[in-house]
């Protein structure tokens, strides 16, 4: 097992190394002179200019420059917003659980939904159940998300004023952030109404980032569920006699469960993604509108930064799941 | 027992012909009745976006600030002449929508061109040469796959300056792991078969045996990759479109539409119903039709 976790883990270094080298000869593509771009559109003095390029290493041989910048990230040094001066770090940390709690709540709104749907799916095969859950989620799967979240608000927020447009909570509120995580925040602060608010802004968002997901989890149930329900062992449960209940719940959803994981463990990769769209839908303020507003700000270290961090966490997410994997099926652990 | 055995096959032969291989794969393709509307739909916008400038009611770039912001026809203070209403600065929304469909698979095309071609040959190079240049080009892929695509198109983007040409570079790199990986994938099982042992004792070289032996053997699981790459290619595009990433206005590229009319959605709701229906049918099509392919072309998955 230990030696299973190692190699796993050790796996990880060249791809963090490659996503460093990403990043910073990504930032080395944008035309003109980094000490300038960095500067921004004021202009720099020619002596504040040299002094800069000493200080950021930028007169050294590039693989120097990649050195120093390697060091500079392991030591959780990633730059300043060119705007807010304030470290990129500091600000990731500050916006990163309002995208946490949306990723979460669209996973369990994705997995609540999905997971039945899969399993009924399978149970009826080719009924009229099964179709509509295929063609709706095929739907759900081709869905433009950026779209869907316009229409859910004209739907339920125009149409029927049910829910708020945009935002975490109602601005009535000022919550002292403590966990960052605001349903928690608020349950916490005891303030009338502040946790239904926060909720009312969580809706819409959550379904719209979970709609993929939620599409992906169902067919994917679905042909689990048909694969371990032709097995030889499923029969023989059925031959002792055990109840239907006990054949679905016990013997073939455990097994099936096996890739369904696997695939949501790679969903939460594309989740970050989708929070991209949907917070700048949604004005969520989260890492994704951030990003976002950064590249329209021309405020480079925070894209570099933010796009390395969020890459580190997604490569550190599907980390979790290899190991995850490894634990609740032993033949994976034994081969290789 | 060996006179059995060598027999019964002379039999069978003349008896049953194998159908013509595409006749087999129209009886698979036909029966999924998904794949059959996917295409009819494709068909369709293909047609569509070949005639938009016959079709089109109207130039899909002539503002008429008067008739800003129609409803379509069916509603009060609309017009058969705009069945689809028109957009804030008074151009029709159809006429738009039709032109965008050029657009669309225009991107959906030539990503997937470049990104198959490209990628096609990383992998055959990658499957023939193994050692380190397979090591370092799979490498590179699982980088490429670990980082969420749209993540890396955004900030591939950003760093080159938005506009559809690098968008439509952006998307073709975030998708290219998958033809690598698949193209590597067939030359490995393809290269141990004895039609391939045959072709190189017979002294064909490398290029041969890469391009004329081995890549005609592994065309399926690229054709069903592909039509799944446009769909991919169209949503990611349109994603961009809506960030002011892709395609700039006034361009009719339906993510740019939506961002045009995003202000709007409060007042006018057909102002980005329509282009983003338009998306997300296209985009189903494409995904219906890989899924048939796929069914219809993959042996292992024939029942």
């Amino acid at each position: 097992m230990l030696r299973f976790i190692l190699t796993r883990v050790s796996l990880i270094i060249p791809t963090f190394l490659g996503i460093t080298l990403l990043a910073f000869f990504l930032i080395r593509l944008v035309p003109g002179d980094p000490i300038e771009t960095l500067a921004g559109e004021r202009g720099i003095d020619p002596a504040r200019h040299e002094q800069l390029l000493k200080e950021y290493g930028l007169d050294k041989p590039i693989f120097v420059q990649y050195g120093i910048y390697l060091s500079r990230v392991l030591q959780g040094d990633l730059g300043k917003s060119m705007i807010t001066q304030e470290p990129v770090l500091n600000e990731f940390k500050a916006l990163f659980p309002a995208t946490v709690e949306l990723a979460f709540c669209a996973i369990l709104f994705a997995l609540i939904i999905g997971l039945p749907a899969g399993i009924i799916a399978a149970l009826r095969r080719n009924s009229i159940f099964d179709h509509g859950v295929m063609g709706i989620s095929l739907t759900g799967y081709s869905m433009p998300i950026f779209w869907w979240g316009l229409i859910l608000i004209l739907v339920f927020s125009v149409q029927f004023d049910l829910t708020p447009v945009s935002g975490r909570i109602d601005v009535l509120y000022y919550i002292e952030p403590t966990t960052g995580f605001l349903l928690i925040d608020t349950l916490l602060s005891e303030e009338e109404g502040a946790f239904r608010s926060a909720v009312e802004h969580l809706i819409l968002p959550t379904i719209v980032l979970g709609t993929v997901p939620l599409a992906v989890i169902a067919r994917m149930t679905r042909s689990a569920m048909l694969e371990v329900l032709g097995e030889d062992y499923i029969r023989t449960a059925k031959a002792k006699g055990l109840s239907r209940f006990r054949i679905v719940a016990l013997h073939a959803l455990r097994n099936a469960l096996i890739p369904v994981i696997t695939v949501i463990g790679l969903q939460i990769g594309v989740l970050f993604t989708g929070a991209i769209l949907t917070e700048t839908i949604f004005s969520w303020p989260g890492v994704g509108k951030w990003l976002i507003d950064a590249i329209f700000r021309r405020d480079y270290p925070v894209l570099q930064g933010g796009a390395l961090l969020l890459g580190v966490v997604v490569m550190s997410v599907n980390l979790l799941v290899d190991l995850a994997y490894g634990l609740i099926n032993p033949r994976i652990r034994h081969t290789r | 027992m060996t006179t059995e055995t060598m027999e019964a096959p002379a039999v069978a032969a003349p008896t049953a012909t194998p159908p013509h291989p595409l006749r087999e794969f129209w009886g698979y393709f036909s029966a999924n009745h998904g794949a059959v509307a996917g295409l009819v739909i494709i068909v369709t916008v293909v047609l569509v976006a070949l005639l938009a400038d016959v079709i089109a009611p109207h130039d899909p770039n002539i503002t008429n600030t008067a008739l800003a912001l129609k409803p379509p026809f069916w509603q009060d203070g609309g017009s058969i002449a705009y069945p689809l209403g028109t957009d804030p600065i008074g151009r029709d929304i159809l006429s738009r929508m039709i032109h965008g469909a050029r657009l669309s698979l225009l991107i959906g095309i030539a990503v997937v061109t470049i990104s198959i071609a490209l990628g096609t040959v990383l992998g055959l190079v990658a499957g023939f040469f193994r050692g380190m240049t397979e090591i370092f080009i799979m490498r590179l892929m699982d980088i490429i796959l670990t980082l969420p695509s749209l993540l890396l198109a955004i900030v591939i983007v950003a760093v080159l300056g938005p506009g559809l040409m690098n968008a439509m570079l952006a998307v073709a790199l975030v998708i290219l792991p998958h033809y690598v990986r698949l193209a590597r994938a067939a030359v490995i099982t393809e290269t141990s078969k004895d039609y391939v042992t045959a072709a190189r004792v017979s002294g064909a070289g490398t290029v041969r045996l890469m391009f004329k032996e081995v890549l005609p053997n592994c065309t399926a699981p690229l054709i069903v990759q592909a039509s799944l790459g446009i769909s991919t290619a169209i949503l990611d595009a349109a994603a961009l479109g809506f960030l002011g990433l892709g395609a700039q206005p006034p361009s009719p590229e339906w993510g740019t539409m939506l961002a045009d009319a995003r202000e709007f959605v409060l007042r006018a709701w057909w102002v980005v119903t329509f282009p983003g229906l338009a998306i997300l049918i296209t985009v189903l099509a494409f995904n219906l039709l890989g899924d048939g392919l796929r069914d219809a072309l993959d042996p292992k998955l024939k029942r």
